[in-house]
């Protein structure tokens, strides 16, 4: 299991990929604040548009973290994306409670915040070679 | 006044979480990203959570936020501190403009 993993973050940015993020992050956000689109099974109470907003960037924070899970040179690069992945889920599972009117969605973040605690220290364990027992 | 105040949580708390993340895509090291993003993260749906709670009150909802600002905060240096050994021991190197490795030093002292 104590294998030399990956290039040790000696991972390279050139310009035109950093011109290209930030490009990309600015229109993403634009959208988001000025053609915000619509969610179908928000309720209409007051503040929703603020709302939406919220539920549009939660999502953009998700997917940087899959680009994470999915880009990450070595294996504990995946593992603390997943981490930071479940915590940002638990804020997502907050936010849906509000304009929904459902509060049990609360009870899904403090489930999710349970497993993602346990699936963090298993991979923790994995990735230390050990055996999940010891 | 309940419900600006936590509306203004509820903001500070998705910038906290939008910088993490993007902290998680763009430092060079996992080192490096673990320090931005779990404590921005953790912070930011800490605070997002204490909104919900000052916008719908002291009810059932209410204090299963506050649950979870206590579990978060109590779980989530655990499991990074797990986690930065992990990658410390499974041999990923420092990126190369780092200064000090502590660890490395004691490790070599132990033996």
């Amino acid at each position: 299991m104590n294998k030399p993993a990956g290039n040790g973050g000696t991972e390279r940015h050139s310009t035109g990929a950093w011109l290209a993020g930030i490009a990309l992050l600015a229109v993403l956000l634009a959208v988001i604040f000025f053609r915000t689109p619509e969610v179908p099974f928000f309720q209409d109470l007051p503040h929703m548009d603020l709302f939406r907003r919220c539920f549009f960037i939660l999502f953009l924070c998700m997917a940087l973290c899959l680009y994470r899970i999915c880009r990450g040179p070595t294996p504990p690069d995946r593992a603390v994306a997943i981490d930071i992945l479940g915590i940002v889920i638990v804020g997502f599972c907050a936010i849906l409670a509000i304009p929904t009117g459902r509060s049990w969605y609360i009870d899904i973040g403090i489930a999710w915040a349970l497993q993602s605690f346990i699936g963090a220290l298993c991979l923790a364990k994995h990735l230390e070679g050990k055996r999940f027992d010891e | 006044m309940a419900e600006t105040a936590g509306i203004v949580f509820i903001v500070m708390g998705l910038f906290f979480d939008l910088f993490g993340c993007l902290g998680l895509v763009r430092l060079p090291d996992i080192y490096n990203r673990l320090q931005a993003a779990t404590k921005c993260v953790t912070f930011g749906t800490c605070s997002i959570m204490f909104g919900v709670f000052l916008m719908k009150g002291f009810n059932a909802t209410g204090f299963k936020a506050l649950l979870i600002i206590l579990f978060l905060v109590l779980t989530s240096p655990v499991a990074a501190h797990a986690l930065a050994r992990a990658a410390h021991i499974s041999g990923v190197k420092l990126w190369r403009g780092s200064v000090i490795d502590r660890y490395e030093e004691d490790k070599g002292k132990k033996e």
